[in-house]
């Protein structure tokens, strides 16, 4: 049973159409991650999600958003603002900016609770220290009382995540959670996060250009390219078998160990914008195995590619 | 091979505060590092945040000035030159900084950023289409501001200036951990093949030891200003606890290899406020209480740690 | 032109402001074909309100009001204009200077600037006057000075920044000396909001001139400023109000213009520093 449910979502600004028609389901205790380069409307495909494109001057054009089977156009403003933060917790990618530095740590995470859950000033205390322990930060209670600003970037993320957890949320839509942070500090974080949907039954949205953080923390995942979705499925056989080109190129982006020199040559060009999306399909311009077909008409299905899996031709 | 670079013993102490309220404090950004750059090398230099690689980066070209140690550059003692000689100098050595977004001038061409390096050394500019087009970009871009390219353009524009002048050695601060990694594996492939074009010496700064190891033929681990661990071949084995660990927080790009990530806990220690012992200690699983108390040094074998516990090679 | 600059001026507000500034400008300039000459007095044609022989009127001398108030804006541009140019060119070298050198040098000129700025400009431009004595160069001067604390200040601002930015860095890196710096990056990169800021603060320059006129410290009769005739109207209020209604209008329409038309330049620029690109 899927929690957040997109399906066939196409969103345009203005006269620009930017998301095509991109269908995503994310269930309880699953962790989808949603993958493509800066450009690829991932950001936006959140926002989508969450009701909140009017805030950038979007809108749906086609298909619909359902969480928890209700369908979000049919719910008033009030609805799914109490729908955010209550049931929809969000992680911003800089923790640096999400804080407000001028109130102190606890009272920002006790704010939420307080609000979506009606508890009293005391009560949402003691659950905001028991949050900050679960998310293993030590002595709890007295970082409660600090200033962001006396917190490492590490910290200020666990911050963002119990700020998000504490309306104690079904669904968690994280926007690159860990690209600001150092590795180990983010190794800690994926982990946090991994921990907190098996123990709590949580649904994870989480956005990445890093093919890495998806292997390892995913249990399925969506490629976005330029609007469009190139494939979607369960992590272990896109990464076994990768059916899209684009998928294949993200994953080789990454140098591994034993990676013979010269072997990492990343994807030629760069994502287009949404005024000169190239016709048929969209990565054919970047693609190595791109023929006549590619440029005429753009591909269905999953993964959306003419000649999947990398057929000879 | 001759040794294009050696440094020896290169500290750099910042003082901070020390106005009305507050006595001045003082770190140490870079401790005693000693290393040498062998002619037509890639030395790695791989840390977190805070942990002095960039500073490093800038002692070694005297964009600041040390505060002890010992500098030489193909044979001339660096910190011995006039400012009209370094400026000379200067020629010889170029650096490509981490954000490509402020490290070109908003308001000039391509064509101007181009001729810069020679306006400074009192030399005509050749036509900067050709340099352009030596690192990937069409010729017809030269007069284009920086404004109207993506990160990844940008930061090949920092390249072609840095190689404007043909120098020796290139020091590259974090040249792609602001870009996506697709672009990221562009920029290391165009690296790659000028170093083999034009028989390049560099030095990579990197947080990033996957990169590092896939990059370079040798590689420096700091951690608060010191080097802990110099790996001999990038993929020698690790003998610090800290490497180890650095090692064990990548995202390796398969779901097969997951592991228990986060072999770190805890939080890096303040630089102005440094442990007695190994900075490390408190973070390492191998910590004991020599370890707590006792600096250790970089022994001198043939592949160099500071610690009292290494893993076994 | 194609310049983004001129995006600014597509919008009927701006472009009429901008119009009306390039009328005054030219008035000013083209000031010696006015139908009539500013100094002969013929008294039997005194206190004429508007005609068509006289559009604006005439004053207690007899003199065609129009003709006047087209000399008035030759004096009051070019006072404001000069000072104000004079203040952003002093500002900027003592601002960069300050910025660049840091230190005692820094605290001094800090200080200084943040004392002149604690005191009301038209104190400041009275006091100055007094001691230079009344005219067209004191009025200058007491401008000039009234506001070489903002650009100082702006100036020092803008290459602190700067100075902090990784090109200034690169530059170094490729062996680039201070002058090469200071005049190939830091400076240009300041010169666009200490140029909008002094686009608003010449309508503020002009309102001055038109006090230290009023006061009688600004040009001296016969010639004539907006200030001045003001001054010579405000007693004829009730028997010629024209003779104070048209120079008054005159300074406040041209500073709403230059206060508009800056706005939108500002908001050009902006949009210019979200790009980072040219001006």
């Amino acid at each position: 049973m899927s929690l957040l449910q997109l399906a066939d979502v196409s969103v345009s600004i203005g006269q620009v159409a930017l998301l095509d028609r991109i269908s995503l389901s994310v269930g309880k205790g699953e962790i989808l991650g949603l993958v493509g380069e800066s450009g690829s409307g991932k950001s936006l495909t959140a926002l989508a999600a969450m009701g909140l494109l009017p805030l950038i001057g979007g809108r749906i054009t086609g298909g619909a958003v359902a969480f928890d089977g209700q369908d979000m156009a049919a719910m008033t403003e009030v609805q799914r603002r109490s729908l955010r933060g209550r049931r929809i917790g969000f992680v911003s990618q800089n923790p640096m900016t999400a804080l407000d530095p001028v109130t102190r740590i606890g009272a920002q995470i006790d704010v939420v609770s307080r609000l979506h859950l009606g508890l009293t000033r005391a009560q949402a205390r003691a659950r905001t220290v028991d949050l900050l322990t679960q998310l293993r930060i030590p002595e709890a209670a007295t970082v409660a009382e600090a200033w962001p600003h006396q917190l490492s970037g590490g910290m200020k993320q666990r911050i963002v995540i119990a700020m998000a957890l504490a309306g104690d949320p079904d669904l968690i839509i994280a926007d690159e959670p860990t690209t600001a942070l150092d590795v180990t500090v983010q190794a800690q974080i994926i982990q946090i996060l991994g921990a907190l949907v098996r123990e709590r039954g949580l649904a994870l949205l989480l956005i990445t250009h890093d093919m890495g953080v998806v292997a390892q923390l995913c249990d399925r995942v969506a490629v976005l390219y330029a609007g469009r979705l190139a494939e979607e499925g369960p992590t272990a056989p896109i990464f076994a078998a990768p059916g899209h080109p684009y998928t294949r190129a993200l994953i080789g982006c990454i140098p591994t160990e034993g990676m013979a020199k010269g072997a990492l040559q990343g994807i030629p060009g760069t994502v287009p914008g949404a005024l000169a999306f190239p016709s048929g399909c969209r990565f054919h311009p970047r693609c190595p195995q791109a023929q006549a077909l590619c440029r005429a008409e753009a591909p269905q299905g999953n993964p959306a590619c003419h000649f999947p899996g990398g057929a000879d031709v | 091979m001759s040794d294009l670079l050696s440094v020896t013993g290169l500290t750099k102490r910042f003082q901070s505060g020390g106005g009305l309220f507050q006595r001045p404090r003082a770190m140490m950004a870079v401790r005693e590092v000693s290393f040498t750059l062998a002619r037509g090398e890639v030395l790695g230099v791989v840390g977190e945040s805070g942990c002095g690689k960039s500073t490093l980066a800038r002692l070694v070209l005297r964009l600041i000035e040390p505060t002890g140690g010992e500098l030489r550059f193909d044979g001339t003692d660096l910190r011995a030159l006039s400012p009209a000689a370094l400026r000379k100098m200067r020629q010889r050595m170029a650096m490509v900084f981490q954000d490509p977004y402020s490290s070109l001038d908003p308001r000039f061409t391509l064509a101007q950023i181009l001729a810069e390096p020679f306006a400074v050394q009192g030399q005509t500019p050749p036509d900067p289409g050709a340099m352009l087009e030596t690192v990937g970009l069409p010729a017809t871009m030269a007069q284009s501001h920086p404004h109207q390219l993506s990160g990844g353009q940008r930061q090949r524009v920092g390249i072609a200036r840095a190689l404007a002048l043909s120098p020796d050695l290139v020091v590259l601060d974090e040249p792609t951990a602001s870009l996506d990694v697709s672009i990221q594996a562009q920029i290391v492939a165009l690296l790659t093949r000028l170093r083999q074009d034009r028989g390049l010496t560099y030095l990579f700064i990197s947080h990033d030891l996957g990169l590092v190891r896939y990059f370079c033929d040798r590689v420096l681990v700091m951690y608060l200003g010191a080097v802990v661990e110099v790996l001999p071949r990038a993929d020698a084995p690790p003998r610090h606890p800290y490497t180890a660990a650095l090692q064990a927080s990548a995202f390796v790009p398969d779901p097969a290899q997951r592991r228990t990530l986060a072999a770190l806990t805890g939080e890096i220690p303040s630089p102005f406020d440094l442990p007695p012992g190994c900075a490390f200690a408190g973070r390492c699983p191998r910590a004991s209480d020599l370890c707590r108390t006792r600096r250790p040094a970089l022994d001198q074998g043939p592949h160099p740690v500071a610690c009292f516990h290494p893993l076994k090679d | 032109m194609n310049f983004p600059v001129m995006k600014a001026f597509r919008h009927p507000i701006p472009a009429l402001s901008a119009l009306w500034l390039v009328l005054v400008i030219l008035a000013a300039i083209l000031a010696d074909l006015s139908p009539y000459d500013y100094d002969i007095q013929a008294l039997s044609e005194a206190y004429r309100s508007p005609s068509a022989a006289h559009w604006l009127g005439t004053d207690e001398f007899g003199r065609d009001l129009l003709t006047r108030l087209i000399h008035g804006a030759r004096t009051s541009l070019s006072v404001s204009v000069t000072a104000i140019a004079i203040s952003v060119a002093c500002g900027m070298a003592l601002g960069a200077a300050a910025a660049w050198f840091g230190g005692w040098f820094d605290r001094a000129v800090t200080v200084t600037v943040d004392l002149t700025w604690s005191f009301p400009e038209i104190l400041i431009a009275l006091i100055l006057v007094a001691i230079i004595g009344p005219g067209t160069t004191g009025t200058m001067v007491a401008i000039a000075v009234a506001y070489l604390a903002q650009f100082t200040r702006l100036t020092r601002a803008q290459i602190l920044t700067l100075k902090g930015e990784t090109f200034i860095e690169a530059a170094r890196s490729l062996g680039a000396g201070n002058t090469h710096i200071l005049t190939r990056h830091l400076l240009p990169n300041a010169l666009a909001p200490v140029l909008v800021s002094a686009m608003l603060a010449t309508g503020d320059a002009i309102i001055l001139e038109a006090t230290l006129g009023f006061f009688g410290l600004g040009a001296q009769p016969p010639v004539p400023s907006w200030g001045g005739m003001m001054s010579a109207g405000s007693a004829l209020i009730f028997k010629a109000p024209w003779i104070i209604i048209f120079p008054g209008l005159m300074v406040a329409v041209t500073v709403v213009a230059i206060n508009l038309a800056g706005d939108a330049l500002v908001a050009s620029l902006d949009i210019k520093a979200k790009l980072r690109g040219p001006i």
